[in-house]
This record gives C-alpha cells, sequence and structure tokens, in this order.
C-alpha cells in the first residue's frame, strides 16, 4: 500500500506572542517543530504500514528549512520524503496548499492512502485536508481517532463527533486526517535516525510539480490577511483575598448572573 | 510577491520592525525578504519611502461579483435537531444581509426535519432552502457536499456561514474546494467593509496570540465557518413570515463511497464540550480520575459540562472528547472555571475567548491567574465543597 502523510512545520506555540506595544511577533528564537497532529497522522502511517505493508512518504510544503524536519520524519519510520518548496508558494492560504499539494503528490505516486493531521496549530484551519481529497475526487473522513480495522482494501474508522463518533467504512484510494486520540507517537529509533542522516530529500519547486503561477502563493489563495492585530486583553481581573470562606463568598456573589 | 524597489529602499529597517512573522531584513542597507512572508502587507503600510509593493499576478476566470447576491447560514441538523449554532448565526447572519440589504436563507439539509425550517424562520431567516432525503439522515460529506455545492451554485449568494463544529468544518472545506472560493475557519467576527460591502472575517490565529483580519475580494461566496457561542441568536418569532424552498437532489449527488456503519453518540449532552454556556474543567491538580467526582458535582450544581487539560487526559482520567486547547477544543462559554489547571498556552490558547475565566489554584504565581477574571490561590479540595455550598445556599434564596 502506497501512504503519503503530509506534514507542516509551524512555529512552537510556546515561543509565538505578539508584543503588544510594536503590534509584532515576539521572535528571538522561536523553534520550529513538526505540526502536533502531524505527529500522530505519521505515526499511524507507519502503523498501517507494519501491519499491511507498503511505502510511507512524507511530503510537506514549506521552505528549505523544514527539510530537517522531514528527517526527523524519516527518523520515525517514513520510507522517503518531499520537500515542496519555492519562493513562488508564499502567501499560499488553504486553498493554494491544497491545490500545490495536489500537484505535487500527482507527479509523486498513486496513493491509496493519504494521511493529515485534523490541523495545523499556526492556523487551525482544518482544511488543507478535506480541500486535498476534493481535488482528487476521492473521499475523506475528517477527525479520525481510531482505525478499528484496515486490509489491502479499505478501512473500518472512528471519526469524532461533537456528541459522540461514527463508525465508517471506506475504501482506498481515501485521505484521513487524525486527531491526537488515535495513538502515541514513537520516539525515532537509533536506527531511524542514521536512515534519516543518509537519506536524500526530493526537493520539487513550482515548475516540477507543473503548478500554474496564478493558482500558488498568494495569488492562488482566495483569502487574503488584511490585518493582524493582538487580541482584546481580558480585563477587570481580579484576584481575590481573605480567607477561604471569605474568597468564596464573594467568587460565589459575582457569579451569580449564571447561576 | 513582495517586491523591494532598490532605488527607493533607504534601508531604515521599519520594515523589519513591523513584519510580524520576521520575514524581512535589512542587509547590507536594503529590505531582503524571507521564506517566512506571508504577504501580509504590515510592512508595505510601514514603508514611509514607499519601497515596498504587493505583486499580484492576474488570475483568469474572475468571478463576476455581482452575479452573487444574498447571506446564506448552514443548518446544522443532526438526530432530530437543530446545532444551536445554526440558530446563532442567523443572529449575525440577519445583521449582515441587513447591511447588505439582501435576503438572509438558511440551508437545511437532512431527513426528517420536522418542524426545523419554522425553527429557521422564526429566527430569522426569510428563506428555507431545504434539501431532504432518506440518504441524508446520516452525515456524510460527499452528499453533503454535493447538495450544498449545487444550491450554492444555483442561488449565488455571496456570503455562506457554518457553525466550526465537527460537521461544518468537516465538509464545508469541501464544499469551499468545488465552488473555489475562500474559506476562512473558526471566525470570531464578522462584519461588512463600508467601502465595497466584502466579509470582514476575524479569527484567532497561532493559537489565539495573534488576531487576523480576512477578505475574500475576488471570489464568490465569502465562505467562513464561525465558532458556536461567540454570536446571538435572536429571541424566536413565531409571527415571522418566511419560504421554504424545497430542493431536488440526484442520485448522483446522494452517493457516497463512505459508509456508515454506526453512529455511537457518547454521554451527549455531556461530551459536546463546544456547545457549553458553563464549563468546570479540571487539571492535574485533581490529583487523580476520582477527583472528577468533585468536578461533576461543581457542574451540577451549577448546570455545566466537564472538560480538562491535556495532562488528565494522557493520564487517562477523563476521555479526550474533553480536552481543551490547542490539541483539543477550542471553546467560548460564558463561565469557564479552571481548577487544578497551571495556564499553559496551549491550554490557554483553547479557552481565552471564554466570557468570564476563573481559576482556582494553590499556586500563587500559576499563569492561569494572568487571564482569569477571578482567582482564588487555595486547595480545591477545600474550595470547591465550599463553593459547591455556597451557590447552593445562593439558589435557595
Ligand atoms: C504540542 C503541544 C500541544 C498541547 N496541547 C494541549 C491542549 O490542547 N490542552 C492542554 O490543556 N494542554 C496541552 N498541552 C500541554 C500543556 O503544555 C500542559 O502540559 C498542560 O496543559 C498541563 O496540564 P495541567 O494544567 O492540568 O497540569 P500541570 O501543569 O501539572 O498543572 C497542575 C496545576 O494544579 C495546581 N494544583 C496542584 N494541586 C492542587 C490542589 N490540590 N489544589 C489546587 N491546585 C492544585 C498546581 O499548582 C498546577 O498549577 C500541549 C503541549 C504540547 C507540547
Ligand atoms: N504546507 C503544508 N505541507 C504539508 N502538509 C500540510 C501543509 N499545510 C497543511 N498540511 C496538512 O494539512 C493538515 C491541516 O492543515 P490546516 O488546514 O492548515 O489546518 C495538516 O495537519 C497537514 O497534514
Amino acid at each position: 500500500m502506497k501512504i503519503c502523510v503530509c506534514i507542516k512545520q509551524v512555529p512552537d506555540a510556546k515561543e509565538v506572542r505578539l508584543d503588544p506595544v510594536t503590534n509584532t511577533l515576539a521572535r528571538e528564537g522561536v523553534q520550529s517543530i513538526m505540526n502536533p497532529f502531524d505527529e500522530h497522522a505519521l505515526e499511524e502511517a507507519v502503523r498501517l504500514r507494519e501491519s499491511v505493508g507498503g511505502e510511507v512518504v512524507a511530503v510537506s510544503m514549506g521552505p528549505p528549512q523544514a527539510e530537517a524536519m522531514l528527517r526527523e520524519a524519516i527518523s520515525c519510520g517514513a520510507d522517503r520524503a518531499v520537500l515542496v518548496s519555492d519562493r513562488a508558494f508564499a502567501g499560499a492560504d488553504t486553498w493554494a496548499t491544497a491545490y500545490t499539494l495536489e500537484h505535487a503528490l500527482r507527479r509523486i505516486g498513486d496513493f491509496d492512502l493519504i494521511l493529515c493531521g485534523k490541523q495545523a496549530i499556526d492556523g487551525d484551519t482544518a482544511q488543507v485536508g478535506p480541500g486535498l481529497a476534493t481535488r482528487f475526487a476521492i473521499p475523506y473522513v475528517a477527525c479520525v481517532q481510531k482505525i478499528r480495522h484496515a486490509d489491502a482494501t479499505g478501512l473500518v474508522v472512528e471519526r469524532m463527533m461533537d456528541d459522540g463518533y461514527d463508525v465508517v467504512a471506506v475504501d482506498y484510494p481515501v485521505l484521513l486526517t487524525v486527531v491526537k486520540d488515535i495513538n502515541e507517537p514513537r520516539v525515532p529509533s537509533l536506527k531511524g535516525k542514521m536512515k534519516a542522516k543518509k537519506e536524500t530529500i526530493l526537493h520539487l519547486n513550482a515548475a516540477d510539480i507543473g503548478a500554474e503561477p496564478a493558482a500558488i502563493g498568494l495569488a492562488g489563495s482566495p483569502t487574503r490577511v488584511v490585518k493582524v492585530f493582538p487580541p482584546e486583553a481580558r480585563g477587570g481581573r481580579a484576584m481575590l483575598s481573605g480567607t477561604v470562606d471569605e474568597q468564596v463568598a464573594q467568587l460565589a456573589e459575582r457569579l451569580r448572573r449564571y447561576l | 510577491m513582495l517586491q523591494v524597489s532598490e532605488e527607493l529602499c533607504i534601508g531604515c529597517g521599519l520594515c523589519e520592525e513591523s513584519c510580524p512573522f520576521a520575514a524581512i531584513a535589512v542587509v547590507d542597507g536594503l529590505a531582503v525578504v524571507g521564506d517566512t512572508c506571508t504577504l501580509c502587507g504590515a510592512c508595505v503600510e510601514s514603508c514611509t519611502p514607499g519601497a515596498l509593493t504587493i505583486v499580484l499576478a492576474e488570475k483568469s476566470g474572475a468571478t463576476r461579483l455581482t452575479d452573487w447576491s444574498g447571506v446564506w447560514v448552514y443548518a446544522e441538523f443532526r438526530k432530530g435537531e437543530l446545532a444551536p449554532v445554526s440558530l446563532e448565526l442567523l443572529g449575525i447572519g440577519r445583521q449582515l444581509a441587513d447591511t447588505r440589504g439582501v435576503p438572509l436563507a438558511a440551508l437545511l439539509i437532512g431527513a426528517e426535519t420536522g418542524d426545523a425550517a419554522r425553527q429557521l424562520i422564526g429566527h430569522g431567516a426569510d428563506t428555507v432552502y431545504l434539501v431532504e432525503d432518506p440518504a441524508l439522515a446520516l452525515f456524510r460529506e460527499e452528499p453533503y457536499a454535493a447538495v450544498a455545492t449545487a444550491a450554492i451554485r444555483r442561488f449565488r449568494p455571496e456570503i455562506v456561514l457554518a457553525g466550526a463544529t465537527a460537521i461544518g468544518r468537516s465538509f464545508i472545506p469541501g464544499v469551499a474546494t468545488l465552488l473555489d472560493a475562500g474559506l476562512t475557519a473558526d471566525c470570531t467576527a464578522l462584519a461588512i467593509r463600508a467601502e465595497d460591502g466584502a466579509l470582514l472575517q476575524t479569527r484567532p490565529a497561532f493559537g489565539g496570540n495573534i488576531m487576523a483580519t480576512i477578505v475574500c475580494e475576488e471570489s464568490r461566496p465569502q465562505m467562513a465557518t464561525v465558532r458556536p457561542k461567540v454570536m446571538k441568536a435572536l429571541v424566536f418569532d413565531a409571527q415571522r413570515q418566511g419560504e421554504v424552498v424545497v430542493l431536488d437532489t440526484t442520485a448522483g449527488q446522494l452517493a457516497s463511497r463512505v459508509q456508515v456503519l454506526e453512529s455511537v453518540v457518547g454521554q451527549a449532552a455531556e461530551v459536546n464540550i463546544q456547545e457549553a454556556d458553563i464549563l468546570v474543567s479540571g487539571g492535574r491538580g485533581l490529583e487523580s480520575a476520582e477527583g472528577f467526582a468533585l468536578l461533576r458535582r461543581l457542574a451540577e450544581v451549577l448546570g455545566a459540562k466537564v472538560s480538562a487539560s491535556r495532562a488528565v487526559v494522557d493520564a487517562g482520567w477523563i476521555p479526550y472528547p474533553h480536552q481543551v486547547g490547542q490539541t483539543g477544543k477550542t471553546v467560548a462559554p460564558k463561565l469557564y472555571i479552571a481548577c487544578g489547571i497551571s495556564g499553559a498556552i496551549q491550554h490557554v490558547a483553547g479557552m481565552q475567548t471564554a466570557e468570564t475565566i476563573v481559576a482556582i489554584n494553590r499556586d500563587p504565581n500559576a499563569t492561569i491567574f494572568s487571564v482569569a477574571d477571578y482567582g482564588i490561590v487555595g486547595d480545591l479540595s477545600e474550595v470547591i465543597p465550599k463553593l459547591i455550598d455556597k451557590i447552593e445556599e445562593l439558589r435557595q434564596r
């Protein structure tokens, strides 16, 4: 089975902060990490290969630095990795990202299964996976919390819903987006780390994947950010004081409108 | 792309300071654009010499914007009930439609929808487009996306809103892709730009550390999913008049390669923490799974649901659907009571838009206090029982 995992490099949330005075992101040494949901997608891909056989290809669209993350993916079990990188991709929204990934994946090979994270934690949109599947005209299941059964023809999975979960059956080719509950990602093995060091990572640019210039990056993005600003500061902060009983009484009083 | 004019750039560094993404820097007296540029335009505004410009490539087959008119809300209907967020969306949808001077419609998809259409009209819809079929009883992405896309293509609304729920966030991106439309996820504010009537869509990004306002200038419809609980529903008016338009489906639209074998409703009322008005949330400070018994008692007197930090979900004290935060759910209740939660940024990202936040923690330096409206420093095993008593006492009076 040919499995593709889409992974994105994102800034570590702990370090991203907007300076309230200058209105810019505090940038000192902001580390990049593999999007947490994508770690789970990768782990699930590797587990599936271990059970049904095949190949796992990790694909990322991003700047050259994302190569380090792709090596990490190899150390965690991906067979090979592809970096889709071009200055012309800058400013891509989810429409343009899905378009670009679609063209890259068509170039790389025919996949039975595409795995994505539920969402990337920088934008939190959860749109690229469904967009990508729709572009391929293949079915997709979002927010998968468990793969109950996998064989050579298809899958039975549990998808998280707001009121519980649905059990759904689907044949390949299919795209899944996964949530954190699906598995516990492994730590890289020594053998994996060695492989990651040696492996050549294929680089593809806009021309390589045959992308239309008008459909990538900012030009291809129907949405445009017109303003960024810090969230409204939360007002009226009050540390209650006095004995525990007094504090509890003050609190209960203030919560009255919610009772 | 972002272009730097070598003639005009004086290397002053204003752009470097203004860039939220650290993507532009002055090197040898000239601004150089890096790979992290998102073309947000902050530097262009800041550049006094006017050396920076964003150059857009022409996109072929531009949409005729004037062909699209009206505001639509996707009315989410599952297992005999309308999702509350759909009514909230009719509230904001009404405002947007009135500002634009256009009608407001709801798109209702499902089976045996009963009086749901009446509900939608009573909450502000002028028209309900109803797509009803037994094949739509259970949610499946493909048929939902197909019927919604067909309806939108036919009636051409300029704006389409949906709840940022499991269902909305699953199939609406498919619809946007089929329509080649822009889609903004999980918005917390919507408004109409006076100059050109464009929809201003505001949403948190980077775990809520920054807010971004997004527009779709050249494509239609302008689509957004909206976080539950941030918009206000209108009061139901049984007298309101509206029209129900039944739409036909085709076999092709209803076909799906995904088969729902079973739909398991968790302790439904408990699990859907995004729709709760009050959340009582527990962290590692509860010390064990049994600690949640105390929280459930507090939740009961408040009519609240129970949520949790990741640490306790990972510890197996409570299932994942209850997790709040960056890798869990984003919630915006009226009241959020954090008990024994330290306030890690990944947790705060998921709850900071709550109307009122209360923190109970025995560590006076816990970061949760910096986002709390009211904080109590104390041991929760002492504070919570007292709070329960006090609330019961207030209730009796
Ligand atoms: C990529 C990534 C994603 C993450 N996503 C999420 C997410 O979605 N949601 C999330 O919540 N976390 C998330 N985390 C984890 C997050 O960083 C914190 O580790 C987690 O939120 C801590 O949970 P906690 O506050 O319950 O535990 P702790 O940090 O251990 O805090 C426990 C608190 O309880 C207090 N306490 C202890 N005993 C008592 C008592 N008897 N009475 C009163 N107070 C007491 C302590 O003073 C302390 O402040 C993520 C982390 C990473 C790296
Ligand atoms: N630039 C990218 N490269 C590879 N995969 C991506 C990229 N952006 C998004 N994805 C995938 O799409 C998922 C959802 O991302 P998003 O829609 O941005 O929240 C992520 O978890 C990834 O699996």
